[in-house]
C-alpha cells in the first residue's frame, strides 16, 4: 500500500495547479457572471494536452492514465468548476466511448482534434422525459441508404453551443426498450442539427448547457458505434468513468472552498483573535479537511481500479456520491467561515456554492449512484 | 547548432523567511524551484531551437536533489541533461561554480551558445554567467531581452538601466538573459511524461569533467561568507501637509538634501 503520488504524478499536479492559478482562478469570477465560454483556455489545455489525457499518443493525446486525470483535473476544477466540466466532459463522455467503443476510422477522425482541444466535444443523452431514467429515449433513428437519419431533442447538453462533436443517443427500434438506443457520433455541420435554447443556471455558468434539436439530423452509417441497439451499454460504459470525473470535479470545488475558508480564520479578528482560534470554527475545518481527505481517497481508488483494468463501476458511483454531498458541505461552511462576505460575490465562496450544486445532479444523481451501489452491494450479499 | 543551458535549483524565496538568530534560511517546507531566470534562458533556447533547429542541453551543478529541475527543463522541451554532482562540488561561491562549469562545457565541447539567467534568486549576484564566460574565453552578453543567431553570430538587446544596446558577437557566445525577455512554456503533460520515462539525465562528478581540487568546492572558492541577516528597516516615512504647491517645493528639498537630484 502505498499513498504517495510519484515523482511524474507530482509534477504534473504541479503543473496543472500552476496553470489553473494563473490561467483560470483570476478570471473565472467574470466567466461566471457573464455566463462566459472561455474558450482560449480551453484552447491552452488543449495544446498543455489537458483535453485527451487518456487518448494514446499516436493519436494526439497524452497517452496517460486515469488517476493522473483525476489530479489534473482536481487542480483545474478548483480554479474554474465551469472549466472542469468542460475538460472532463471532453476527456470522458466524448474521447472516452470513442477510444472505448469506436471503430479504427472513428478513432482516427475523431480523436486527433479533440485530444488537442482544437475541437470540443460533448454527450447527448438526457431528454426531456429520460434523465434519470436515461433508457426512456424519445429521438429516433431510421437507416436510409447510407445515412441514419435522426429526430428528438436532448436536454441539459453540457457544451452544447460551443461543441462540434457530439456522441448521441437514439431509439433505432421503440420496441426494444434500452435495447433499442444506439449511439452516433454527430458532427455540429451535418444537415438537420440544431442548438436549441442555452440554459440559464444557478451555477457552473461557464459551461454552456443547452437543448440540441435534431430535425431529420442525417448522420452517415460508419458514425454509428458499435452496431445497433449497443447504445444503452456504451452510455452506461461511459458514465462510469465520466462518474469519477464529477467527483474529481466537486472534490476540486471543494478544496477551492476549503482553501479560502482555512486562510480566512487565520487572519479574520473577532473578539480580539482569529476567528480559527475558536473551537466553533476549528470543528469545522477539521470536518471540512476529513472529508475533502476521504473524498480524494474515494476518486483515487476509482481512478488506480480502471487503471488496473479492474472493474469500478460500485467505487466510481461511491466517489461521485460522496465527494459531490462533500462538496455541498464544504462549500456551505465555507461560506458560514467568512460570515457576510461568504454570501458576497466580492469573495468567491458563493460560487463554489453554486457550482458544486450540480455535481449532486447531473451523470447520475447522488439517488442513481445510491442505486448502482446498493444494487451491486447487494449482489454480493444474495 | 547546440545549446547549453545553465540552470539552478533554488529555495523559493517567495516562500522563504530567514532566522533572525542563526541568519540562515529556513528551509523546511520551502518548494525546490528552477530559478526563476534560467527559466527564462530556457525558453529563450527553446524558441532558438523552434526557429533555427538546435539541440538544448541543459546543464546543472547541485546535489542529487537537483534532478527534479533537470526534469522538468526536460518537461518543457530540452533535449539533454547534465548533472554535475560530487561532494567535493560542496561549497562553492561562483568563481568555483564557474570553473566546475566551464570544465562540463568543455566535455560538451560542440556548442554554439550558452544562455543562463541573469542572477539566481537565493544570491543575487549575477556573477556565474559572466565568470564562466571568462573561463571559457569566449565572448558574454549580459541583461539580455531579445536574441537573433544569424549565421555564426548572435545578436542581442541588452538592456542596463536606461541603457539599451544592440550587442553582436560571434558564436560561441554566453548570454545572459533577464525576466523581461520572455513568458516560460508550462510544460505539456506529454513532456513530464517523456521526461520521466524516455529522457536521461547524464550525472558526472569532479573526475568526469576533470576539474582540478583546488579549484572546486570549498578549496576553491575565493568567497566566505563571514555572517547573512536581514537588514533591519528602521526609518520611517515621513507625511508631508499643506498646499500643492509647497508639497512640491518641501518635496524637492527633501531630494536635494539626500543628493537624489
Amino acid at each position: 500500500m502505498d499513498f504517495k503520488l510519484n515523482d511524474e504524478q507530482l509534477m504534473i499536479q504541479e503543473m496543472a495547479r500552476k496553470f489553473a492559478k494563473s490561467e483560470l482562478e483570476p478570471y473565472a469570477a467574470e466567466w461566471d457572471e457573464e455566463a462566459k465560454f472561455p474558450r482560449d483556455a480551453v484552447m491552452k489545455m488543449g495544446e498543455l494536452g489537458m483535453m485527451g489525457i487518456l487518448m494514446p499518443k499516436e493519436l494526439g493525446g497524452a497517452g496517460l492514465d486515469m488517476l493522473s486525470y483525476a489530479l489534473i483535473l482536481e487542480e483545474i476544477s478548483a480554479g474554474c468548476a465551469s472549466t472542469g466540466v468542460t475538460m472532463s466532459v471532453q476527456n470522458s463522455l466524448f474521447l472516452g466511448p470513442i477510444l472505448k467503443y469506436g471503430t479504427e476510422e472513428q478513432k482516427k477522425k475523431y480523436i486527433p482534434d479533440w485530444a488537442k482541444g482544437k475541437k470540443i466535444g460533448a454527450f447527448a443523452l438526457s431528454e426531456a422525459d429520460a434523465g434519470s431514467d436515461a433508457a426512456n429515449q424519445r429521438t429516433t433513428a431510421v437507416l436510409d441508404g447510407d445515412h441514419y437519419i435522426l429526430n428528438g431533442s436532448k436536454n441539459f447538453i453540457t457544451s452544447g453551443s460551443v461543441a462540434d462533436g457530439f456522441i448521441v443517443f437514439a431509439m433505432t427500434d421503440i420496441n426494444k426498450g434500452h435495447r433499442g438506443i444506439s449511439a452516433f457520433i454527430v458532427e455540429n455541420t451535418f444537415d438537420g442539427f440544431q442548438v436549441g435554447s442555452i440554459e440559464k443556471k444557478l451555477g457552473i455558468r461557464g459551461s454552456p448547457t443547452t437543448e440540441i434539436v435534431l430535425d431529420g439530423c442525417k448522420v452517415p452509417k460508419e458514425n454509428l458505434m458499435i452496431g445497433e441497439g449497443a447504445g444503452f451499454k456504451v452510455a452506461m460504459g461511459t458514465l462510469d468513468s465520466g462518474r469519477v470525473g464529477i467527483a474529481t470535479q466537486a472534490l476540486g470545488i471543494a478544496k477551492a472552498a476549503f482553501e479560502v475558508a482555512a486562510q480566512y480564520a487565520n487572519v479574520r479578528i473577532a473578539f480580539g483573535k482569529p476567528i480559527g482560534a475558536f473551537q466553533g470554527i476549528q470543528w469545522k475545518i477539521a470536518d471540512m479537511a476529513t472529508q475533502i481527505d476521504a473524498a480524494r481517497m474515494l476518486v483515487h481508488r476509482a481512478a488506480w481500479l480502471k487503471d488496473q483494468g479492474k472493474p469500478f463501476s460500485r467505487e466510481g458511483a461511491m466517489a461521485k456520491l460522496f465527494a459531490s454531498e462533500v462538496s455541498m458541505n464544504v462549500t456551505k461552511e465555507a461560506i458560514q467561515v467568512l460570515g457576510g462576505y461568504g454570501y458576497c460575490k466580492s469573495h468567491p465562496v458563493e460560487r463554489f456554492y453554486r457550482d458544486a450544486k450540480i455535481t449532486e445532479i447531473y451523470e447520475g444523481t447522488s439517488e442513481v449512484q445510491r442505486i448502482v451501489i446498493a444494487r451491486d452491494v447487494m449482489k454480493q450479499f444474495s | 547548432m547546440n545549446i547549453i543551458v545553465t540552470i539552478k535549483q533554488v529555495p523559493d524565496t517567495n516562500n522563504i523567511t530567514i532566522d533572525p538568530e542563526t541568519g540562515t534560511l529556513n528551509r523546511e517546507g520551502v518548494p525546490a524551484i528552477i530559478n526563476p531566470e534560467d527559466k527564462n534562458a530556457l525558453e529563450a533556447a527553446l524558441t532558438l531551437k523552434e526557429k533555427h533547429g538546435a539541440k538544448v542541453i541543459v546543464l546543472s551543478m547541485g546535489p542529487p536533489q537537483a534532478e527534479k529541475a533537470l526534469r522538468e527543463a526536460l518537461a518543457m522541451g530540452a533535449d539533454e541533461a547534465i548533472l554535475l554532482s560530487d561532494r567535493a562540488f560542496a561549497g562553492a561561491d561562483t568563481w568555483a561554480t564557474a570553473y566546475t562549469l566551464s570544465c562540463a562545457v568543455k566535455k560538451i565541447k560542440d556548442y554554439s551558445l550558452i544562455i543562463g539567467g541573469r542572477q539566481a534568486i537565493d544570491g543575487d549576484t549575477a556573477q556565474t554567467g559572466p565568470q564562466l564566460s571568462e573561463c571559457l574565453k569566449i565572448p558574454q552578453i549580459t541583461y539580455v531581452q531579445d536574441v537573433k543567431v544569424e549565421g555564426d553570430t548572435v545578436l542581442a538587446k541588452s538592456v542596463f538601466g536606461n541603457v539599451r544596446r544592440m550587442v553582436q558577437a560571434k558564436m560561441p557566445a554566453l548570454l545572459t538573459v533577464t525576466k523581461e525577455m520572455n513568458e516560460p512554456r508550462y510544460s505539456t503533460i506529454r513532456g513530464i511524461a517523456t521526461a520521466y520515462r524516455e529522457k536521461k539525465i547524464t550525472v558526472w562528478n569532479s573526475k568526469d569533467v576533470d576539474a582540478k581540487p583546488m579549484r572546486i568546492g570549498l578549496p576553491g572558492s575565493p568567497t566566505q561568507v563571514r555572517k547573512t541577516f536581514s537588514p533591519k528597516h528602521e526609518r520611517e516615512g515621513k507625511v508631508f501637509a499643506g498646499a500643492p504647491g509647497q508639497l512640491a517645493n518641501d518635496l524637492l528639498g527633501v531630494l536635494v538634501d539626500n543628493n537624489y537630484v
